[in-house]
């Protein structure tokens, strides 16, 4: 393999990575500060590429839509944290999770009734579509963009989350809740933010993830759990260990699928190099999480 | 279409389901009335235990004789005064992504149903629906279900291989057919071939024979393959390389459900093929076919496979840049033949919509069971003479000439076809030439059954 592929194949794993974090930075912001286990997350994440699609041709432009989509999914979130999720934060973790999966049968069918169970159209906008040229390597100009909204992502949420004072309170609330409540923070109001920042993230992610990938019926249940895995790799409730997790999973999985099933084929005939390459590579990111656990239990960045 | 079964979150989601399942099927409908109607024929052997000899069976017998008389002469009468009710089992994938097949599924049996004036092979028919959630273990309690419970002589609607291949034991057992509308793997097709299994589709790798043989024909040399790793996709894989004389660049197979194929399509590039073969159904499809585009390559490398992976189920969702794609199949929305053009605009007419070649199995696969119930007079009970009945496919289908063969599985014939906008502006496919004649298949001859 030259050095050029590896390049490229390098540059789809950083991709998918931060494809992953957009996804893992707001479901490990809910679950660590607001301690709530949120399977819907992908709901949210179905519901932003749902409506991405539905607006483009509404507003006329790629870029409007997801403005939009990402905040009208974050208003959702808001609405729902009230009506839904607010009693469940005193109940443990299985009601929680027996609610939220609630949440996905009624958002899926939902779905399922506002635009039928076909999968619908949506392509990136005309200046995206074509392939731009990196020093030789062709590279699909989209990915790119997803590249730079991941990162500027990860910059401004470390900037919140670092320079702001409501920053200042989601580690606080991380780190200590009960202690947070007691000094007297409006911790409703707080997490109603939280809780809608995290929606308006995953709706982002599916904006983005919408004209690479089959937008359906279901799409969130798909991308959820390797989000889980990376909030479990990177520390659960930590934006730092969510962004390390997710290159790091990214990397892995596309090196992994690029790279396992040849090396297989060097010591072993090519049906059996295929089968195993294939077993192998799908197993990946599962070694690497039980390693990562396996060293640190509580993840690269443990919180609180 | 992809369940991700790959990881331990995939593994926590069933077993959070699993409270659910079975649940979520829509087995008894309200107004049918089948749960209760199950009971009465096993309450009739209870009679003879009732005779044995000695005093106290004597006592029994003459106080318990009278009424049971009665009793059987009242259910006796009740087949004289109106047949038994055609009960089928429709199983198949109605939640998750794989739900916009198991629509078309269910509408294309729906349709048939609904044209023989709900009365299918003349008997009043039931259709018991219930959500395989794509899932195996679903799909085994669900085939339980049917046997134990609703006891229908007929099961239809499975979409998947896995979950035809785990729900046969079940049914073979309960000498229930299964009529699948499209799950077709070789492994039912030879040694492993059922009695209780008809298949309305095809053995799945005479679709890669297809693509493989009309690959040769427009001397395409360098293929590179990919497929998910699971049976359907090494079948296909199998089928292609059965056809196609060139070189095989690389063949890959991929987790069944994968969203990024960004790596592969790195690797397909390097390769430089001069064709490439794809076997990716529903969403993987649509994901694949984005991403392809993309990075530049569909203008390139031109993208084969069978016909099922660029079908009326994912047209809509990639636009575009399907269009001009060519990939064989045993049937489109354009076959010239009675049956067809009916079929074809009483789907349109019903349902807004171009029928997938999913639907256009399941109407065959309900008419073929109308066929053969309506050949044995509506006598359910004899297995054998209905599988005979089945054998002969007493049917018209939408693909013109179709028979079984030994294996129960279709000889028919094979089109190549493209991908086109229809002056309604939606894509579709239609036909531009015959891959294959009354085309068979490999396997049968190591099929015991004759």
């Amino acid at each position: 393999m030259d050095a050029l592929l590896l390049a490229e194949q390098g540059l789809n794993g950083l991709q998918l990575g931060v494809m992953l974090f957009l996804m893992a930075a707001g479901l490990t912001l809910v679950f660590g500060i607001m301690d709530l286990i949120n399977l819907a997350h992908g709901s949210f994440y179905m519901v932003g590429a749902y409506l991405t699609a539905a607006l483009v041709p509404v507003l006329g432009g790629f870029l409007p839509a997801l403005a939009v989509a990402v905040l009208l999914t974050a208003l959702l979130g808001l609405v729902v944290e009230a009506v839904a999720l607010r009693t469940l934060y005193r109940r443990d973790h299985l009601d929680q999770v027996l609610a939220t999966f609630g949440l996905i049968l009624f958002f899926n069918e939902l779905i399922r009734i506002l635009f039928g169970p076909v999968p619908i159209f949506l392509n990136p906008p005309a200046a995206l579509a074509g392939t731009v040229d990196l020093w030789g390597l062709t590279y699909p100009a989209f990915r790119l963009a997803i590249l730079a909204v991941g990162l500027a992502v990860a910059l401004g949420l470390w900037l919140l989350i670092a320079r702001t004072r409501v920053g200042m309170l989601i580690r606080a609330g991380a780190t200590n809740r009960e202690m947070v409540m007691a000094l007297g923070v409006d911790v409703r109001l707080l997490f109603g933010l939280v809780f809608a920042l995290g929606c308006g993230l995953a709706g982002l992610a599916g904006a983005m993830a919408g004209p690479v990938l089959a937008v359906q019926v279901g799409m969130g249940e798909q991308i959820l759990i390797l989000t889980f895995v990376v909030i479990v790799i990177g520390g659960i409730g930590s934006i730092r260990g969510a962004f390390a997790g997710a290159l790091l999973v990214g990397v892995v999985d596309t090196l992994g699928r690029a790279l396992l099933p040849a090396s297989f084929r060097l010591v072993m005939d090519s049906a059996s190099a295929n089968a195993a390459g294939a077993a192998a590579a799908s197993m990946a990111i599962y070694v690497l999480m039980a390693l990562v656990l396996a060293v640190r239990p509580k993840g690269l960045f443990p919180v609180g | 279409m992809q369940t991700p079964r790959r990881n331990h979150g995939a593994i926590a989601l069933s077993w959070i389901a699993s409270p659910l399942r079975g649940e979520v099927g829509r087995l008894c409908r309200p107004g049918e009335g089948l749960c209760a109607s199950a009971a009465l024929p096993s309450s009739l052997p209870l009679t003879p235990t009732l005779s044995p000899g000695g005093r106290g069976g004597k006592r029994i017998r003459a106080r318990l004789i009278a009424p049971l008389l009665s009793a059987a002469l009242a259910l006796s009468a009740v087949p004289a005064v109106a047949a038994e009710p055609l009960r089928i089992g429709l199983i198949t994938t109605l939640s998750g992504p794989g739900a916009v097949i198991g629509a078309d599924i269910r509408d294309g049996f729906a349709l048939a149903v609904e044209q023989a004036g709900g009365k299918l092979g003349g008997l009043d028919t039931q259709v018991i629906e219930a959500d395989d959630q794509q899932k195996p273990d679903v799909a085994v309690s669900l085939a339980a279900r049917m046997t134990e419970k609703e006891r229908v002589p007929f099961v239809t609607g499975i979409i998947w291989s896995n979950l035809a291949l785990a729900m046969m034991p079940t049914l073979a057992g309960g000498n229930v057919f299964l009529i699948s509308p499209n799950a077709g793997t070789s492994a039912l097709a030879g040694a492993q071939c059922s009695p209780y299994f008809f298949n309305v589709s095809w053995p799945v790798d005479s679709i890669g024979e297809a693509a493989g043989a009309a690959a040769q024909a427009q001397g395409v040399k360098r293929v590179y393959a990919l497929a998910p790793n699971y049976p359907s996709g090494k079948d296909v894989v199998t089928g292609f390389k059965r056809a196609f004389k060139g070189e095989m660049v690389g063949e890959v197979y991929t987790p069944f459900g994968q969203l990024d194929y960004a790596a592969e399509i790195a690797q397909v590039k390097a390769a430089k093929p001069d064709g490439v073969f794809i076997f990716y159904p529903g969403g993987m499809g649509i994901n694949f076919l984005k991403q392809y585009d993309q990075a530049g390559l569909l203008g390139q490398i031109p993208l084969t496979g069978p016909g099922f992976s660029f079908d009326q189920d994912i047209l809509p969702a990639i636009g575009d840049a399907a269009l001009g794609i060519k990939a064989p199949l045993q049937w489109s929305p354009d076959l010239d033949n009675p049956a067809n053009r009916a079929f074809v605009s009483a789907f349109r007419a019903k349902y807004g919509r171009i029928p997938s070649y999913y639907a256009a199995q399941s109407y065959d696969s309900a008419r073929l069971i109308g066929g053969a119930v309506a050949a044995v007079g509506g006598d359910l009970a004899d297995k054998n003479a209905l599988r005979a009945a089945l054998r002969k496919a007493p049917f018209e289908s939408v693909r013109g000439a179709f028979r079984f063969n030994t294996n129960h599985y279709p000889i028919q014939s094979y089109y190549q076809r493209e991908v086109v906008r229809e002056a309604s502006g939606m894509l579709t496919n239609r036909i531009i030439g015959t891959v294959f004649t009354d085309h068979g298949d490999v396997y049968a001859k190591d099929c015991p059954m004759k």
